[in-house]
């Protein structure tokens, strides 16, 4: 009877080991798998042309990631600089400032944020911010536009990536001990020159972290901004253009993706350089964290 | 000394601006969405299928796209739990203290966390290439299995971790197998954090629409076999909103609406069982 | 026991929501003695303490009736500045907390943010307050080193020249030596033992022979109520409570 259990102890430990080391691996299977398709067009275009070539002609041949590089970048820009003042100066607020019923409060309503897809954040965006750019703000500053362009995207991704930033800076100014504050106040010093000269040298790493991590979500997010940024293949020369982000060229060409040659291969090099560079920003952040972790035991 | 002052009250001020600001979104958002959605909802909305295409036809409803995203985030939490639940008790019950796999597995975990469903859309893809699939219910459930695989063990992880080092010495002590600890005493004492986990991971993969794009195909009818493709809610958003009939527009605001109940109410439903989680904790 | 008075505690109750954590307290703390308030644990005497400075205002639903008089003067009138009151008291924590800078900026931080900008005063004041605890020899040659990158005594030590250079009037120790070494404790010790003709030090201590070797008066809480006070002397050969009597034969702890 025994030995049963034992049997059945062993057996579920190797099963588990086995779905663990798995679990483990799955990012580097990821990679590879994306690499294997991405190989063709590697072997036929050199990388930097890939990267730095403006022109994006699948049916041609020619597959020039810039536009859409520029477009991730002017789309997470200004998603960042909106997004990183106002959670940073929400998280000091919640975390120094706010009456427990205030943190309370506000608590739940960062998670139902962070929990509304992607499409509906895209919905609202296309039928509140687009109109009011195509109908207001363009006019008013003499130019025309289809409303689909840089900003929605930029003010929708910021809205998306409020509860990650808010939520880890939080977590972060939290950890600070009590007591520094204490020693900060026992001398004299306001509530808000504590903050500024000692709550914050402490917490800075941990909130740069959380603006890493922040970034690196809006990178990745795809089907909201795809859905109100423009989608043109250009480069964007100003805040009222049109931008195609990296993610959004992946998810809007799938169907054309197997008829044209290479067309496939070169968007999964796409996936698979923004799985790195999600990648790379994800692992800083954690690094980060961590060690603030251990510091602080 | 009144510039101490000034610097102080406009900081203040610019906080709880922030602060403010938020909430107010969420509401907007939320208004949006029902008031878009509210007046589409009708019975034949949630009990029929589109006819005539769901891209031009004008009758019928988004029930494809809601049996469709049921059984697809079924199908991925179920794949998720059988994978993360080992894989967590593993973690903390059989593993050594400070094991290096258990620290490089959560480590890996947690970078994946963050790593966009687009590409967990392209390498499902790639998978489904290499097998011979083609856009199916199962190439979609393979691939949100992958999305909230890292997000529902992190969870898991968390809960587990909390259970007292005492409560398995005890079970050890009364004789009790690891395997038997794990599956017997650990989940009776976190199952609400593990459900609340499951919650959690089920809703983020009903709501996303990347990874199924590629993965998943869309359709008229509701799902019927693991091989065809299978209607979403999020795509069916996204594919109805753009239209000029005003009819599928209906469909797409329908879809939003259902979308954003089956959300709240299920991060609710994770809110009540984390309360209930917490009570029984001594610590 | 005739003396001057400093703080002026009346009537002072101090409830953290519904738990009472100060009942009624009255009492006088005198001018330029070392008064040691003692007790066993959780019974107010860091609540005291810490009300002296008002950092107690920073407790989630705290309560605070009565007075308590600083130089004639109620620092809990609603009118009162706090970071002036503040400014007029040092305090010395239990375990060291050094600001996360070097040991120069944690000596300057209090003169820079009450408004000292001028670099030769602040050179002097770090000068100064570093020499006043012993640290000087010790330091000067690494002024601009982190302070958590100090040992635990410097960097207590480092607290008290901080609590220092603000020039307050009176000095609060809340356990002070209790995290450190008997080296470290004594040091400190006797730079309270120097530091009484020029301000007013009341220090929270369970350890009844620091009190015994540093008190003038003496002040003796049990959960939150004032049992007895007195000159270090009356008390410590005379009790006249009972539970003074125990308390001071070991018998409470």
């Amino acid at each position: 009877m025994y030995k049963i259990r034992f049997l059945k102890d062993r057996l579920a430990g190797k099963i588990m080991l086995l779905l663990t080391v798995f679990s483990a691996f799955i990012i580097f299977l990821m990679a590879f798998g994306l690499y294997q398709k991405a190989r063709p067009i590697l072997a036929i275009k050199p990388f930097t042309e890939l990267l730095f070539s403006s022109s994006w002609h699948p049916l041609r041949g020619e597959f020039g990631f810039f536009p859409f590089i520029m477009g991730t970048l002017w789309i997470t820009g200004v998603a960042v600089a909106a997004a990183i003042p106002l959670c940073i100066l929400t998280a000091i607020y919640l975390s120094e400032y706010a009456h427990t019923k205030i943190r309370e409060w506000t608590k739940p309503v960062i998670d139902l944020l962070a929990g509304i897809p992607s499409v509906v954040y895209g919905m609202w965006g296309v039928l509140v911010i687009v109109p009011v750019i195509k109908n207001h703000i363009a006019p008013s500053l003499g130019v025309f536009s289809t409303g689909y362009c840089v900003p929605p995207g930029g003010i929708v991704l910021a809205i998306m990536i409020f509860p990650v930033i808010i939520h880890v800076s939080s977590e972060v100014l939290r950890s600070v001990p009590h007591e520094i504050r204490e020693a900060s106040w026992a001398l004299g010093a306001t509530k808000w020159q504590t903050v500024k000269h000692v709550v914050l040298r402490k917490a800075s790493p941990g909130v740069i972290a959380a603006v890493v991590l922040g970034i690196s979500r809006a990178f990745g997010e795809t089907m909201a901004v795809l859905m109100v940024a423009g989608n043109v293949a250009r480069v964007p020369k100003s805040i009222l253009d049109p931008a195609y982000p990296l993610p959004a060229l992946i998810a809007n060409n799938y169907g054309e993706m197997l008829s044209v040659p290479l067309y496939d291969s070169a968007l999964l090099l796409a996936s698979l350089v923004l799985l790195i560079v999600v990648l790379f920003f994800n692992i800083i952040s954690r690094g980060i964290l961590i060690k603030i972790e251990q510091r602080i035991q | 000394m009144n510039r101490k002052k000034i610097e102080e009250s406009v900081f203040k001020g610019l906080m709880a601006l922030s602060t403010f600001t938020i909430l107010p979104s969420l509401i907007l958002i939320l208004i949006s969405i029902v008031k878009k959605g509210l007046p589409a909802m009708n019975l034949a909305m949630i009990t029929q299928v589109p006819k005539g295409g769901y891209y031009l036809g004008r009758e019928g409803g988004i029930l494809n796209a809601i049996l469709g995203s049921l059984c697809l985030a079924g199908g991925a939490t179920l794949l998720a739990v059988l994978t993360s639940l080992p894989v967590v008790l593993y973690m903390n019950v059989y593993a050594r203290k400070g094991s290096r796999l258990v620290n490089f597995t959560r480590f890996s975990l947690d970078v994946l966390w963050g790593v966009p469903s687009i590409v967990y859309g392209a390498f499902g893809f790639t998978l489904m290439l290499f097998f011979g699939l083609r856009a199916s219910l199962l190439g979609g459930i393979i691939a949100v299995s992958l999305l909230i695989l890292p997000i529902m063990s992190r969870a898991m992880d968390e809960v587990v971790r909390m259970v007292p080092e005492e409560l398995l010495e005890a079970s050890y002590a009364l004789g009790a197998t690891r395997f038997e600890t794990a599956f017997k005493i650990i989940t009776k004492q976190a199952l609400p954090g593990i459900l609340t986990a499951v919650l959690i991971a089920f809703g983020r993969g009903i709501g996303d629409a990347a990874s199924v794009i590629f993965t998943a195909g869309f359709t008229d009818s509701i799902p019927y076999s693991l091989f065809k493709p299978v209607a979403t809610l999020p795509l069916a958003i996204f594919f109805q909103l753009g239209t000029p009939i005003p009819e599928v527009r209906e469909r797409a605001y329908a879809s939003a609406l259902i979308l954003t109940i089956i959300i709240l109410t299920i991060s609710l439903a994770s809110r009540i069982l984390i309360k209930r989680f917490t009570r029984h904790i001594i610590k | 026991m005739e003396f001057k008075t400093h703080i002026s505690v009346r009537n002072l109750s101090v409830f953290y929501g519904k738990e009472p954590a100060l009942r009624n307290i009255s009492v006088n703390i005198p001018d330029k003695k070392i008064t040691a308030i003692i007790g066993p644990s959780g019974c107010g005497k860091t609540t005291l303490l810490k009300s002296f400075n008002r950092l107690i205002d920073s407790i989630d639903g705290v309560k605070v009736s009565g007075e308590v008089l600083v130089d004639g003067e109620n620092i809990f009138d609603p009118k009162a500045e706090v970071t002036h009151i503040r400014k007029k008291m040092g305090l010395l924590s239990q375990k060291p907390y050094p600001l996360p800078m070097s040991v120069y900026d944690n000596i300057a931080y209090g003169p820079r943010i009450h408004g000292i900008k001028d670099k030769k005063t602040l050179n002097s004041t770090v000068e100064y307050h570093l020499r006043e605890s012993g640290l000087w020899e010790e330091l000067k040659d690494k002024l601009h080193t982190p302070a958590s990158k100090l040992s635990l005594g410097q960097q207590q030590r480092l607290c008290l020249a901080r609590g220092l250079a603000v020039e307050p009037e009176i000095i609060l120790g809340d356990e002070p030596t209790s995290a450190l070494d008997p080296r470290s404790s004594q040091r400190i010790e006797r730079k309270f033992l120097e530091l009484r003709d020029k301000y007013t030090i009341v220090i929270v201590t369970h350890i009844l022979r620091q009190a015994k070797r540093l008190a003038d008066y003496v002040i003796f809480l049990y959960l939150g109520k004032l049992i007895e006070h007195g000159s270090a002397k009356d008390i410590f050969e005379n009790p006249k409570e009972e539970m003074t009597k125990e308390y001071i034969k070991g018998v409470i702890s």
